[in-house]
């Protein structure tokens, strides 16, 4: 097992060179820098000053080079300071990204604990009215904007319960109550996609694995329906589940971005487009590189994981 | 010699024929289907109501004629915003944005994708692997992060956007494509195809084209439904479809403000989204449970 993952992580190396060149490549060639921005904002500055500057940021080196010595940096552990705010980007990032992993670890937990039961009994009730109902709910439920249930949120707390979300976060070490008064509902209104999806895996899945031929042995000799449905279908019938979780925890990022700016969090989502409306080159492409790394780490930990549920693929 | 050319062709003409007959046995089978209909009827309706917007909506969507931030009456069925616009007109109008962005985007990513998917699949060896090294990098992004980071930095615009969610959802073409070609390539008509001395092109067009027709429809239908959801956010976001043009995004970004004052700003242009996306995603759910064969049998 450690060799495999050993080995996984090796070919992990090109998939980020590549996606870091690519990140690169797409914010230095697409027109318009943090200089047309604040040539824009302020009208003081003058050609000279402007070169200068583009000097003191490193913008006036051939792109190759740049590149190289942002990877350089990079790998000692150092994304540079912000263009913007001159703030290092490691401590901006450092600040954003456990709001945003604490979003989306809340809404997968929350999404599972309802829509695997919900699955599980859509196909053990299959072709029923109630199997029906869960179905059109399931696309119902794939097909509401996320930023717009936020949006229904806010309009509700604040209108019948008076509440409306404090400005400054909260960590969950600090005082639990009240990070997650705070953390609940924006990762609700994330995870009600990521509930359709595993409801509607769940109810797939199963439906396959009680065809199979060892849940009719189990049938066969006797045992109760409620331990056939549990320790032999549900069990298997996950492990295609875990692995769409773990796929849609990149989408997951994506309607998070949204959200957060719904609910002033400053995540990685908020961060990241702040960064993209100042041309902040350093924290986007950082913020970037990082979100993606995340990403790339936990298809690569579902990977692990199915290893050990499912041990036909462990030599793989 | 003869013999075999003969059998050849046709093995060739049977799965024309088969394809012919699957067509409409599909038709059929999906207006059994009660989501794929409504999926179809409410999709329609809104292709229906955007082409004709001008004759459905009662105002212009751009006219600041009325009393600002009005509650839904007679005189205006959603209400005004914030700038004394008819809201209903608006939306109507806004699902012209949102259909136009959705299915060039879906183009985009099926001509670009399916054209990378093809040559994959089709030619295999080092060309395929370099390409789906490509389209794995691509996909090791959070694919709306991605349409944000490219819609921002191109500079907010409809035309960007329409690119930046093409560009996303690409590889998911190209490697959808490619596994229904590598499926396709092992059949023997397509053997029989190079037997007679069929040509890439002729093979490609006449034999692998029609046979990964069916789960690209399926693709396309539900690619649509995100396509739009996207739009949508990127609206919201401000980096779509600039204002006064009216979508659906940007109309609920607004709303935010005033939704205190009035509830309803808040409340139509997320039900607009919710009810065309759902309209594809059941139309795409039930052409799944007809056109996919490994579904058929069950």
């Amino acid at each position: 097992m450690g060799k495999y993952i050993l080995r996984r992580l090796v070919m992990l190396i090109p998939t980020l060179l590549g996606m870091s060149i690519l990140i690169f490549g797409m914010l230095r060639l697409l027109p318009g820098d943090i200089l047309d921005i604040i040539a824009g904002t302020d009208a003081q500055v003058n050609e000279e000053q402007m070169e200068k500057l583009r000097e003191a940021m490193g913008l006036a080196d051939p792109i190759p080079v740049q590149y190289v010595k942002w990877m350089g940096n990079m790998l000692t552990g150092d994304p540079g300071n912000s263009m913007r705010s001159g703030e290092p980007v490691a401590e901006l990032l450092a600040r954003a990204l456990p709001i945003t992993l604490e979003l989306a670890i809340l809404s997968v937990l929350i999404s599972t604990i309802i829509a695997v039961p919900l699955g599980v009994i859509s196909a053990v009730k299959r072709d029923t009215p109630l199997d029906f109902a869960s179905r059109v709910g399931g696309l119902i439920g794939l097909s509401l904007p996320s930023f717009w249930i936020a949006t229904l949120m806010l309009l509700f707390t604040s209108k019948y319960f008076n509440w409306t979300p404090s400005l400054k976060y909260v960590p969950i070490y600090e005082n639990p109550i009240a990070n997650l008064k705070q953390m609940i509902l924006p990762a609700i209104a994330i995870g009600i996609q990521l509930m359709a999806i595993i409801m509607r895996m769940t109810r797939t899945t199963m439906l396959e694995v009680m065809g199979q031929d060892y849940v009719r042995t189990a049938r066969a000799k006797g045992l109760q329906d409620r331990l056939v449905l549990y320790r032999h279908a549900l069990k298997n019938a996950l492990i295609p589940v875990i692995t769409v979780i773990g796929f849609q925890l990149g989408a997951l990022m994506g309607s998070s971005a949204i959200v957060e700016v719904i609910f002033g969090l400053n995540g990685m989502g908020n961060t990241l487009l702040q960064g993209i409306f100042n041309r902040d080159y350093t924290l986007v492409q950082a913020a970037t590189l990082y979100l993606a790394i995340v990403f790339v780490l936990i298809n690569l930990a579902v990977d692990v994981l199915y290893g050990f549920l499912d041990p036909r693929i462990k030599q793989g | 010699m003869t013999d075999i050319n003969l059998s050849d062709a046709s093995t060739l003409e049977s799965g024309r024929v088969a394809r012919q007959q699957r067509k409409w046995q599909s038709l059929r089978a999906l207006l059994r289907n009660p989501i794929g209909v409504i999926g179809l009827i409410i999709v329609v309706a809104t292709v229906f109501i955007a082409v004709f917007a001008p004759a459905i909506a009662p105002y212009s969507p751009s006219a600041i004629a009325f009393q600002r931030l009005q509650p839904p009456s007679m005189d205006h069925l959603m209400g005004t915003d914030e700038q004394g616009r008819d809201t209903f007109s608006r939306i109507v109008y806004g699902s012209r944005v949102s259909l136009q962005v959705g299915i060039i985007a879906v183009l985009i990513a099926l001509v670009v994708g399916g054209f990378l998917g093809v040559i994959a699949g089709y030619f295999g060896g080092r060309l395929d692997s370099f390409l789906m090294r490509v389209v794995d990098i691509l996909f090791a992004f959070p694919g709306l992060v991605l349409a944000i980071v490219i819609a921002g930095l191109l500079g907010p615009s409809r035309r960007n956007a329409m690119i930046a969610i093409g560009v996303v959802f690409a590889p998911a073409f190209a490697r959808v494509v490619r596994g229904t070609v590598l499926s396709v390539m092992s059949e023997p008509y397509i053997e029989a195809g190079k037997v007679v001395g069929s040509g890439n092109m002729r093979l490609i067009r006449l034999h692998v084209l029609p046979n990964i027709f069916a789960p690209l429809i399926v693709l396309v239908t539900v690619y649509l439904s995100s396509a739009i959801l996207s739009e949508a956010g990127l609206s919201f976001l401000g980096l779509g479809t600039q204002p006064p043009e009216p979508t659906w995004g940007g109309m609920l970004n607004v709303a935010r403000t005033y939704m205190e004052i009035l509830p309803s700003m808040a409340i139509f242009p997320g039900l607009a989204i919710a009810i065309l996306v759902l309209g594809f995603n059941f139309l795409g759910d039930g052409l799944r449970d007809v056109l996919d064969p490994r579904l058929r049998e069950r």
